[in-house]
């Protein structure tokens, strides 16, 4: 008989190897359920996880992919660590989206270098703007941030339709309820001539590695750390749980925020009824995956960015629906959220119980 | 004529309230326990689509009724496995099962999308409900009185019922419960069942009652305002009543707006308005002095055994 | 002295070579012991020597790994707390089962395993509150209650089984020398009825009043059983501690009375909701080179306090709380410690620690203000991990290093490292609470030396305790919190027992000086 045991430590190892079982049993169990429903499960599988690595013209749509989930599961897992369950960065995506846009319009026929980096700067403060009223609600009024975060994610999107069909809708569009393109100097530019992967991109692993220096090296960051961890230590150790709340819900609301303007400047180039795509919640299992680390971050992102990609290619190849791809990221985050377990327990085997050596 | 009309703005009132309040119902009964499944916007998904599924496939809704609840406990199990049996957080747990129902009813909904069923009819046969007034009494369909018995079939269990005694406790310290030789995971993995099942329930209504076809997502985060109505109830079934069928109100105000067509309020600042309302009341809530910490279950959330 | 249970006589519990394990620790090896019906028996030892688990075995919350129980002379799998209570067998719990937002009666209720309707079970309830004259309402939350009514709810709660064994976990680690009295009788009388008492404790004195028959544990081991009423103190005391008793040494000089350092003066604070204890005008100071002594029963503003001084709760007024005459009661945790107030709080595990962040890490938590740890906000690793080393070493704490996780200590070590943080800071004053509970004798002692050794130093120390012969061994001066307010600091040479007892009683006499002030 096999048997949980309690680690006296948590395991190292299995910190790091539990989130690679957990994409091998969802896909795993992505075969054998697509198999049964009729899908060639063996194909979809291979489609899904394995195509978009092996061909080297699909790399850059992985890092165009991943980039905005980099920067919103980089704000969400400060977040999280510090206990603060901000599920509402869709919301904060769609208004950075739109406080950028509102500049882009502003300026539309100007030039300058300073456009983009307002435009920037107006995403951060939007998306911050939508995480302050859950940060204010919950430090003052201890409302959940949970429910205050997701419900203004409704709230952003429709305000998103309202100004795509009404007051934003570009006069020459056709009556498409859209904006106006951006101007070449509202554009993010790309790396490199003719790539489509955009400044977006490096920005997002810099703000990765940056992250991490804050959360590992400084107070601020241990702040972050203790105060999710052990409320009461770190009201004893000086630190204000108000200020990480606040710090959280703004860093988490700015990123998403930011991540949202480079996308309405990037891949979109303006804004439409489809710009919430759900990279928000998306964020939510990349944060999971990468343990709620930056580095971890960055490769969650790129498995994430694998099954948007594969996912496309398995609705070509084996006709697997596109709401397949919602499916195995959630798969994923239940293996994750199981095996979890592994790091703080082993499996043994169930030994006579008095020669049980610890 | 006022009346008829009073009376079929209450009866859409009262089908509007209706899933939200048996997935709250559902919710609240797990939160007693003490355990917090955010996931109900994914177990409504779940059941809505299980229904439409077998509502359309076999043409009997109730049915398809069943297979909603049976979805929603197994939906509801997927939790309790990994938040009980694994102890992993809940709060992210209750994401992933969200996720899991969006994902999982689009993907199962995919071949339904556009199809319509014949909808869940009233109860009673229509010559008891020929008179306006009687229609407020005698005209809902099935699922609305169920609903309502519920509410007070939960009130009773809890307070009166050495059962309901012994799940409070659970959620109220699960460490003395279980010192005393209650079975606390066994009694929270029915609680998380009993969530399940209505939350399942209330999600068919959507699909079978409300809009008889199928539409991706088409809970709208109804599963979302489920649990912020517990926090309002204070969990109280009575309470939990009065805020579902203000809810209600709210949503039935902005489809008659809608209908009225007032062009004054843009469509889209409609269809914010339950979201709005659900901060709004929350924020009351607090401001009245009645901060969730009191009133709820003092165990809510934590895991047992503590980690 | 040890002797063989006897094997002839009736018995009303029998154990025979039980043994558990968990991992990392052999909790209960081989143990053998024998009840006889209506006999009050101790089960002695320290903490962590086993009576925890070895009852839990017997109430059914735990199995045994090995080894065999009898009840009435009848062997007997007890799986469960229920199968247990179907014997016969009663538990009062250390940290009572009791369920803080629900009433009396409902938690009577849940204790019993068969349904009794409200009106009748208020009647049984009542019977036996009169029969023991023991007074209680069914109908009161049981967050508005003492400790000693809460206690009240579970022997109810086990007498309304009508039990053959009642096993009574540490009792009196939370009451009054009263209410101790009080709850002695009624153990007596119970026992007079003819049922066997299992009584959990280390201490002594009480073990020589109440017990006839002893089983001495020490380190998961039976190391004796003796007659407590005829066996002396010292003599079970150095069998439970496996080692002569070590006093404390006092160093020399004169040290004592020094100038104020710590002043406190009409600190109000409310208590939080739900079930927290206001502090009403606590005025005391504590002096250069003295330990002031706060005694109490638990739950009567002890913890508030400590808040208070460490700043988690700021006073309402910067002049309640001086430090060397500079009034603090505005500053948050962090200033304070800058400014040389240090605090250790009763809970180690995360309170005054995070248990899942490395001892390294949990430097960083309190020492950043007064060592150059962590400099305009950057982690300097280097220090940090030589401060934990340096404290580590000098305090003896058993670990692997500074890379180990705080909730990988055992609870002594893990005080020790605590304390071992706070006083390698040289704070001028340092505030304890519980300084040594659940720690074992060895450990208790190096921290009581080192609270005194920091004391000669010209420290102003304050320990706040439940454990009154701690605080007459280490104070020089005692006073006594009650119900949120402080009585008046007396020296404890010459104090006698019945007066603290008095005032932990809330009789506070002539000697309740501060009176409460509303501003």
């Amino acid at each position: 008989m096999l048997e949980w045991r309690r680690r006296r430590e948590p395991s190292k190892a299995m910190l790091y190897l539990s989130p690679l079982i957990a994409i091998g049993l969802t896909m795993l169990t992505g075969m054998l359920v697509f198999g049964a429903i009729g899908y060639d499960g063996l194909r979809a599988v291979t489609a899904i996880f394995i195509t978009p690595l092996i061909e080297p013209q699909r790399w850059a749509d992985l890092g165009v992919k991943a980039a905005p989930l980099i920067m919103i599961a980089l704000g969400l897992a400060i977040g999280f660590r510090a206990n603060v369950w901000n599920i509402g960065a869709e919301g904060q995506y769609v208004m950075g989206a739109i406080a950028g846009t509102g500049v882009a319009l502003l300026t539309h026929d100007m030039t300058g270098w300073w456009i983009l980096p307002a435009m920037a700067l107006a995403g951060i403060v939007g998306g911050a703007a939508w995480a302050a009223l859950p940060a204010l609600l919950k430090v003052r009024l201890q409302v959940s941030e949970i429910l205050t975060s997701l419900m203004l994610t409704y709230v952003a999107v429709q305000f998103l339709y309202y100004l795509v069909r009404g007051p934003w809708k570009d006069p020459d569009g056709f009556n498409f309820p859209q904006t106006k393109m951006f101007s070449a100097s509202q554009t993010l530019p790309a790396i490199a001539e003719g790539s489509l992967v955009h400044l977006g991109v490096p920005l997002a692993i810099l703000l990765a590695l940056i992250a991490w220096f804050v959360m590992s090296k400084t107070v601020a960051g241990y702040a972050v750390r203790v105060v999710g961890r052990a409320p009461a230590a770190a009201r004893h150790g000086g630190f204000d749980a108000n200020r990480v709340t606040w710090a959280a819900l703004l860093a988490g609301g700015g990123l998403a925020g930011l991540a949202g303007l480079f996308e309405a400047a990037g891949p979109f180039g303006q804004l439409t009824p489809q710009f919430p795509v759900g990279y928000g919640f998306t964020a939510i299992i990349v944060a999971f995956l990468g343990r709620l680390s930056p580095p971890g971050i960055v490769f969650g992102a790129l498995v994430l960015a694998v099954t948007y990609v594969g996912g496309e290619i398995a609705q070509s190849t084996v006709r697997l629906p596109s709401a397949a791809t919602g499916m195995f990221q959630a798969l994923l985050l239940f293996f994750l959220l199981a095996t979890d377990v592994l790091v703080r327990y082993r499996l043994a085997w169930k030994a006579r119980p008095a020669r049980s050596a610890p | 004529m006022t009346a008829a009309i009073l009376v079929s703005i209450f009866m859409t009132l009262a089908a509007a309230a209706t899933p939200i309040l048996l997935a709250a119902l559902g919710e609240l009964v797990t939160e007693k326990a003490g355990v917090l499944n955010l996931g109900v916007e994914g177990m409504m998904l779940c059941g809505a689509v299980a229904g439409f599924a077998v509502a359309y496939s076999t043409g009997s809704v109730p049915l398809g009724l069943l297979a909603a609840t049976l979805a929603g406990v197994a939906a509801a199990m997927i939790f309790a496995l990994l938040t009980l049996g694994l102890g992993s957080n809940q709060v992210a747990t209750g994401l992933a099962l969200t996720i899991f129902g969006i994902g999982a009813s689009s993907l199962i909904g995919a071949g339904f999308v556009g199809r319509t069923i014949t909808r869940l009819g009233p109860l009673f046969p229509a010559d008891y409900a020929a008179h306006p007034w009687l229609r407020l009494v005698f005209g809902h369909d099935a699922i609305v009185y169920l609903s309502l018995a519920l509410v007070l079939a939960v009130s009773l269990f809890l307070r009166k019922t050495k059962a309901g005694l012994i799940l409070r406790a659970v959620g109220e310290n699960a460490d003395s419960a279980h010192a005393i030789g209650y079975r606390v995971l066994a009694i929270r993995t029915a609680a998380t069942a009993f969530g399940g099942a209505l939350a399942g329930l209330g999600g068919a209504y959507f699909s079978l009652a409300l809009t008889p076809m199928w539409a991706d997502r088409l809970t709208a985060g109804r599963g979302w305002i489920a649990l912020a109505l517990v926090v309002f109830a204070a969990w109280k079934p009575g309470r939990l009543l009065a805020g579902a069928y203000l809810f209600g109100a709210v949503a039935t105000f902005e489809l008659q707006a809608k209908a009225a067509g007032w062009s004054f309020i843009a469509p889209e600042v409609l269809a914010m308005t339950p979201y709005l309302a659900t901060i709004v009341v929350l924020t009351m809530m607090s401001l009245g002095g009645r901060t969730g910490g009191r009133d709820a279950p003092a165990c809510l959330g934590k895991p047992f055994p503590a980690s | 002295m040890t002797q063989p249970p006897d094997q002839t006589a009736p018995s009303r519990l029998a154990l025979a070579h039980v043994s558990k394990s968990f991992p990392g620790v052999k909790a209960n090896q081989d143990i053998s012991l024998s009840v006889r019906p209506g006999e009050i028996h101790a089960l002695l030892g320290e903490n962590g020597a086993g009576k925890s688990t070895l009852v839990k075995i017997i109430y059914g919350v735990q199995r045994a790994d090995e080894g065999q129980i009898s009840f009435d002379d009848r062997p007997v799998e007890i799986a469960s707390p229920k199968a247990a209570r179907k014997l016969g067998i009663g538990m009062v719990f250390q940290h009572f089962s009791l369920f803080d937002g629900m009433t009396v009666l409902e938690n009577i209720a849940l204790g019993l395993d068969e349904t009794v309707p409200a009106e009748e079970l208020k009647a049984r309830i009542k019977a036996i509150l009169d029969s023991y004259s023991l007074p209680l309402d069914p109908d009161r939350a049981v967050h508005t209650l003492s400790v000693g009514e809460r206690q009240r709810i579970e022997i109810v709660r086990c007498l309304l089984q009508k039990p053959k064994l009642l096993i009574m976990d540490e009792p009196t680690s939370v009451l009054t020398p009263q209410e101790v009295e009080r709850l002695f009788q009624t153990l007596r009388q119970i026992a007079r009825e003819g049922c066997s008492i299992l009584y959990i404790s280390h201490k002594l004195h009480e073990i020589k009043a109440l017990c006839e028959a002893a089983t001495i544990l020490r380190g998961g081991k039976v190391v004796a059983t003796c007659d407590p009423r005829v066996e002396t103190t010292r003599r079970m005391a150095e069998l439970m501690i496996g080692a002569e008793l070590k006093s404390i040494e006092r160093p020399a000089g004169d040290g004592k009375a020094g100038a104020a350092r710590l002043s406190v003066e009409r600190l109000d604070m409310p208590g939080e909701p739900p079930f927290g204890t206001s502090l009403k005008g606590i005025s005391f100071s504590a002096k250069a080179g003295e330990i002031l002594g706060i005694a109490g029963v638990a739950g009567n503003g002890q913890a508030e306090l400590l808040l208070a001084l460490s700043g988690e709760h700021p006073a309402s007024r910067a002049d309640a709380i001086k430090l060397d005459g500079r009034p603090i009661g505005f500053s948050d945790a962090g200033a304070r410690r800058a400014a040389g107030l240090a605090c250790v709080p009763e809970e180690r595990n995360g309170h005054a620690a995070v248990p899942d962040f490395s001892l390294a890490e949990n430097v960083v938590l309190t020492a950043r203000h007064r060592l150059p740890l962590a400099p305009s906000g950057l982690i300097r690793q280097g220090p940090v991990e030589r401060y934990a080393g340096e404290v580590i070493a000098r305090f003896d704490v058993r670990t692997t290093g500074p890379a180990a996780l705080a909730g990988s200590l055992s609870g002594g070590n893990l005080q020790k490292f605590i304390m071992g943080r706070e006083i390698g800071q040289r704070p001028d004053v340092l505030v304890v609470a519980q300084p040594t509970w659940g720690v074992d004798a060895g450990a208790a002692a190096a921290i009581r030396q080192a609270l005194v050794d920091l004391a000669a130093q010209g420290s102003a120390i304050v320990v706040i305790s439940q454990d009154l012969d701690e605080l007459l061994e280490l104070s020089d001066r005692l006073c006594v919190i009650n119900e949120g307010r402080l009585s008046q600091a007396r020296p404890v040479a010459g104090l006698k027992l019945e007066e603290i007892g008095l005032l932990m009683g809330g009789v506070h006499g002539e000697s309740h000086a501060a009176e409460p002030t509303h501003a």
